[in-house]
């Protein structure tokens, strides 16, 4: 198969922990807010659970998490011999 | 309002909101599969993720690969159905092989530098073992697409209320343009989103769930009234004998299904090793299925629990027909419990899963079929072009196939059974014919092949048997263990008997496919941080296996 190295700028594209991290943030406003206005029945039928809040939350949090992991360790385009995590 | 209900069965009332959610998943998946086919040229983007990602990357999508419809249907309904024994299928069914994949076997797949499980019974045994072995795989694999073709369109029906041939075909043509769109070189991509859009749908049901019936305690008591009775809470006691849910005896289960159907399952099943075989180096190779062994060993909260919880809140679960079979357990849950919004996070990571699922099952059917039978035996030495052609041409068969099989699953009122029935007839010969060529040098290529062939054949017929009534086995499930368990012991006989009269193959052809020839280094391509003891596959699969057993002392 080709070795040779894949362009930064793609890489860094293509790095799942960006597409994670934007799907569950983008999820965790979506379904958070919509679990602020949530109604009576809809919090019933959760049995008494702010379910969309409490979702929402956690994927925001999870989404986060991802984005700045991602930020915080980007990946190199080339994976060379020495760097311990990745 | 329960009566609006009731007339309507299955239907979940989804609204803008999670159409919206649903949407955002699938054009983000499309976008990838857009994004990687231009941006990136031929053969580089498929193992991209291989090379560039971490060890967690190919583990969750080893995992992943497996989290489809049996996951999340099938243990769920074994869940109402059968109670805490479903726990076996983790547990005992699954962690102790996948360890003993990275450990053991996975230096012979990744050593030897094969490209496919098909490929290494050419190089051990002959090329009709091979053969045989792709024709089975096909077969296989287009049975499986059908399961998973049926449970999505269970998930469709019960989104818009369309009859199940019509979700069947919807189905089958949506997965049609995601595998032409997304394409082979976002799969990874897609499994390990996947993996976390699911748990973002079935945590909500399992918490909701187990407040609705008063927390873990609650859920144990109205266990207890069930039909299940106190027998649903454990997993070993009353295995002595077969009366119990299962209806297994505990050599049933240790040698059928955790050694036989599982270790069969996970260590020879190309979408599952397949993964692990475009890992960088042998450390990650080995790495991936036992890190994918810590998510397995907790998923059953996500699965079993909330099966359980569907058998003590939905009434009437368990017919044999109708919205309510044990299969429907998880939609169920939906229905009742999640609001719009989370619904629709968990409508997105059902139809995902079981889109994902299907999508390999399909690439695996065209890949086998195009290479290991059609390039090998039909058409040999046409240009790469003839080949795209068939392969294009043969995933539009598959998936043709696929419908039809789709309605032979819809047969079955728990499709785990069905699966389990599946992977006894394919697998556990296959697995056979494995361990034994890859621990004993003297098995010679005949006796492979002999020994697939009877192994198969046995287990096909055990199950015509008990179909028709002249064998008796405690339940479906215990029918494949025993099936398993039978086809393995057929094949290891007739390996034996065949290889007193046949000649084996030189040793030299068998170096680095057979334990004791030539030992193959696992170290050499390590990467520094490979040596910390924390990223040893024994340490960490020693972990996995002492985890499994702890589990298992709340609910002996």
């Amino acid at each position: 198969m080709a070795e040779e190295p894949i362009p930064t700028s793609k890489a860094r594209l293509f790095d799942i922990r960006r597409v994670i991290g934007g799907i569950f943030v983008v999820y965790g406003l979506i379904v958070g807010l919509a679990g602020l206005f949530d109604s009576p029945e809809e919090i019933q039928k959760a049995a008494g659970v702010r379910i969309n809040l409490w979702t929402g939350l956690a994927m925001l949090v999870l989404g986060g998490f991802f984005l700045l992991w991602q930020r915080l360790r980007p990946l190199r385009a080339a994976p060379s011999n020495d760097h311990p995590e990745f | 309002m329960e009566t609006v209900a009731q007339t309507t069965g299955l239907r979940l009332n989804l609204n803008a909101l999670d159409y919206t959610l649903l949407a955002l998943y699938f054009v983000t998946v499309l976008g990838i599969g857009f994004a990687v086919r231009r941006a990136i040229s031929t053969s580089a983007d498929f193992f991209l993720s291989g090379r560039a990602l971490p060890a967690w990357v190919t583990g969750l999508a080893f995992v992943s690969a497996n989290l489809g419809a049996i996951e999340i249907l099938g243990m769920a309904a074994n869940g109402a159905q059968y109670g805490m024994m479903t726990l076996h299928y983790y547990w005992i069914g699954a962690v102790p092989a996948m360890v003993f994949l990275g450990i053991v076997m996975m230096p012979f797949y990744y050593g030897s530098k094969v490209h496919s499980v098909p490929e290494y019974l050419r190089r051990r045994f002959n090329a009709p073992a091979h053969l045989f072995n792709a024709v089975s795989f096909a077969v296989a694999q287009v049975l499986i697409a059908g399961v998973n073709l049926y449970a999505l369109a269970l998930v469709m029906r019960a989104l818009a209320g369309w009859p199940l041939w019509v979700s069947i075909v919807v189905a089958a043509a949506f997965v049609l343009v995601y595998i032409t769109l997304g394409g082979l070189s976002s799969a990874i991509y897609n499994e390990v989103l996947q993996f976390f859009v699911i748990l973002a749908g079935l945590i909500p049901i399992t918490v909701v769930g187990l407040i609705k019936v008063g927390g873990p305690a609650g859920l144990l008591d109205e266990v207890r009234q069930s039909p299940l009775g106190e027998a649903g809470l454990h997993t070993w006691i009353g295995t002595g004998s077969s009366h119990n849910p299962l209806g297994a005896h505990w050599l049933g289960i240790v040698f059928g299904l955790g050694f036989v159907l599982s270790f069969g399952y996970w260590t020879t099943n190309f979408a599952e090793v397949q993964r692990a075989l475009s890992a960088k180096n042998m450390t990650a190779a080995r790495l991936t299925p036992i890190i994918g062994a810590y998510p397995k060993l907790i998923i059953p909260a996500v699965t079993v629990i909330p099966g359980l919880i569907a058998l003590v809140t939905v009434k009437g679960l368990g017919a044999k027909t109708g919205d309510l079979q044990y299969n429907n357990a998880i939609p169920l849950l939906m229905r009742d419990l999640l609001p719009n919004g989370v619904l629709g996070v968990a409508v997105t990571g059902l139809m995902a899963s079981f889109m994902a699922g299907m999508a390999a099952n399909i690439s695996g059917f065209n890949t086998v079929f195009t290479y290991d039978i059609w390039r090998a035996y039909i058409r040999r030495d046409r240009d790469d072009a003839h080949y795209l052609r068939v392969g294009r041409i043969i995933t539009i068969v598959g998936i043709a196939i696929g419908i039809g099989t789709a309605f032979i699953a819809a047969g079955f009122s728990n499709i785990m059974n069905y699966l389990q029935a599946l992977f006894a007839v394919f697998n556990a010969p296959l697995f056979a014919t494995f361990i034994i060529g890859m621990f004993w040098r003297r098995m010679t290529p005949w006796a492979g092949f002999i020994g697939l062939l009877t192994g198969t054949l046995t287990a096909v017929s055990t199950y015509i048997l008990y179909q028709a009534g002249v064998l008796h086995f405690g339940s479906d499930l215990d029918q494949s263990f025993w099936g398993a368990g039978i086809a393995f012991v057929t094949v290891a006989i007739v390996a034996v008997i065949v290889t007193l009269f046949t000649t084996p193959k030189p040793v030299s052809e068998l170096r680095g496919l057979v334990y004791g020839v030539d030992k193959i280094d696992l170290t050499a391509d390590m990467e520094k941080a490979d040596r910390a003891w924390y990223r040893s596959p024994v340490v960490l699969g020693g972990g996995a296996l002492a985890l499994a057993a702890a589990f298992y002392l709340p609910f002996l």
